[in-house]
């Protein structure tokens, strides 16, 4: 089954880590991501601009409209994803686990619509 | 009862017997089912079908010699059948049955519907309900009366959460052991609410969590399963004398030991002493030495209330709450006089974290009223009485109210 873990990090928070510990998340992820393409758990991931960088867009009765911003405003934003393959939901809580920022921030795990059913 | 028809003409012997058959393995052939066929559902319908296919054909052919065998492989069949017709594929090729090993793993498939149950990715409540009903059998409605909820709450909820097993992939197994120690936490806390929601209301829940702590021991011997296990059978062992003729509660302190069930306090003891000797000790293993050192004592004057006291001091720094702190205070009251108690109980209750939790109240109650302070005693007794929902709670509350106004027997 596929999975998309969304990554969640309160962005306020990112200016005031040193950076020393950005340079190793970054080193962390990047080992992360080696590691799971090694065991076919892989299958794609982006990391995210900052929610001052987003626009919500809507349309109602054939208007567009776009604001600016994210679609809610919560405590820990959506920093970016990794869609990976895992036989169930255990492994696939196993390997968000093991997503560096897990630590600091959370991640949701989703099982993404097989196309079959 | 799920087999709610008798086919005419089927003598009532064999209804009976079918019934037992029903009580005592349709649990266990849902959990192989689901393994089987991968779906809760399915397996649901091909059970009732199974028993459907029993009242029919057992008559004439009697009662197969292993039944829970039959009842798999005639439910896999008639699953597997459906799903064939439904597909359109017409085939006359009947399923052989797997062969008798499979029907082995009937406690492992026990075990997988248990952990599958109580699955953390499940909120909690979810996980309760669908455990009371896949594995021990009970109605939405019978859930819903032991959870002071609604019927079509209780349905949405198990919906909700089959749901989640299918489309989110939770697998249908007991887990690795390296996960083992988080995944139990949750499976004990669910056969523990299910063993206290029948010690108060219903034999047959406790009955069914007892069962269940069997299981769990035989295949994961770990302290903490051990400490539930014997936990529950040291509290059952009460049963006969913990409400009187009338139905009304007698406390430990006054309950005729006699009636006590001495064979479930010598399993109980024996596996505290087992999960004791591997020196790994957790809340559930200390609330059983508790009740074991209760057990032991011949009348309730020869408690070790020192013993108690020790015991609960550990409980409390592994695991504090409130309603453990409240305990201690008891039996520090019981150990050291009534006066020392009090003096810990109004302090929990002055934080402000049980307030309105009707055993505190009553438990306070109880102090002042062993120190003649009935003026107190009674307020506090009355506070109780706002708060509880229990009718034999609510008339013992009264009746301690009462016996305030007569001189002190004892």
């Amino acid at each position: 089954m596929k999975y998309l873990c969304l990554i969640y990090q309160e962005e306020k928070q990112e200016a005031n880590v040193p950076r020393d510990v950005i340079q190793k998340a970054k080193s962390d992820f990047w080992a992360f991501t080696e590691d799971i393409k090694k065991t076919g758990n892989y299958v794609g991931s982006h990391g995210l601009q900052h929610t001052d960088t987003a626009t919500t867009v809507r349309v109602r009765n054939g208007k567009l409209s776009t604001t600016d911003g994210p679609f809610a405003e919560t405590k820990e934003q959506l920093g970016g994803y990794f869609l990976i393959d895992a036989k169930d939901l255990n492994e696939a809580i196993v390997i968000a686990a093991r997503i560096p920022s897990a630590k600091w921030g959370s991640v949701e795990v989703r099982p993404v619509w097989d196309k079959t059913s | 009862m799920g087999l709610g028809r008798s086919a005419p003409g089927v003598g009532q012997d064999l209804i009976d017997t079918i019934e037992s058959v029903y009580r005592a393995e349709s649990r266990r052939v849902l959990a192989t089912l689901i393994r089987l066929l991968g779906d809760f559902d399915l397996a649901e319908e091909a059970l009732q079908e199974a028993f459907a296919a029993a009242v029919e054909k057992w008559p004439a052919e009697g009662i197969p010699s292993n039944p829970r065998a039959w009842l798999v492989s005639t439910g896999r069949f008639k699953a597997i059948d459906r799903l064939r017709r439904s597909q359109r594929e017409v085939s006359d090729e009947h399923d052989v049955p797997q062969a008798a090993a499979e029907y082995k793993e009937v406690a492992d498939d026990e075990l997988r519907l248990i952990f599958t149950c109580c699955h953390p990715a499940l909120s909690p409540d979810a996980q309760v309900a669908l455990t009371l009903r896949e594995v021990c059998g009970l109605t939405t409605e019978e859930i819903a009366r032991a959870f002071l909820t609604t019927a079509p709450t209780v349905a949405q909820r198990i919906v909700r959460a089959k749901g989640k097993i299918k489309g989110a992939g939770i697998p249908y197994e007991v887990p690795a052991l390296s996960d083992l120690p988080e995944r139990l936490d949750a499976v004990l806390r669910v056969v523990y609410l299910v063993f206290n929601e029948g010690y108060r209301f219903r034999h047959d829940l406790s009955g069914e969590a007892i069962r269940l702590g069997h299981l769990l021991a035989e295949l994961l011997p770990d302290p903490e399963v051990l400490g539930l296990l014997a936990l529950m059978l040291l509290h059952d062992s009460r049963r006969a004398a913990r409400l009187s003729a009338e139905g009304d509660i007698v406390l430990l302190e006054e309950q005729d030991r006699s009636l006590w069930d001495h064979a479930e306090i010598a399993e109980g003891v024996a596996l505290v002493e087992r999960a004791l000797a591997s020196r790994r000790v957790g809340p559930y293993l200390l609330q059983a030495a508790i009740a074991a050192v209760h057990a032991d004592a011949g009348d309730s004057t020869k408690t070790d209330w020192n013993e108690i006291v020790g015991l609960y001091d550990v409980l409390l720094r592994m695991d504090p709450s409130p309603v453990v702190e409240l305990n201690r205070a008891a039996a520090i009251a019981m150990r050291d006089g009534p006066a020392a108690g009090l003096a810990l109980m109004d302090a929990i209750l002055a934080r402000g974290d049980l307030t309105d939790y009707n055993h505190a109240h009553s438990a306070r109650g109880e102090l002042l009223r062993r120190l003649k302070r009935l003026g107190e005693a009674s307020e506090a007794y009355k506070r109780a009485l706002q708060l509880v929902t229990q009718d034999a709670e609510r008339r013992f509350l009264e009746r301690r109210l009462e016996s305030l106004q007569q001189p002190l027997d004892r």
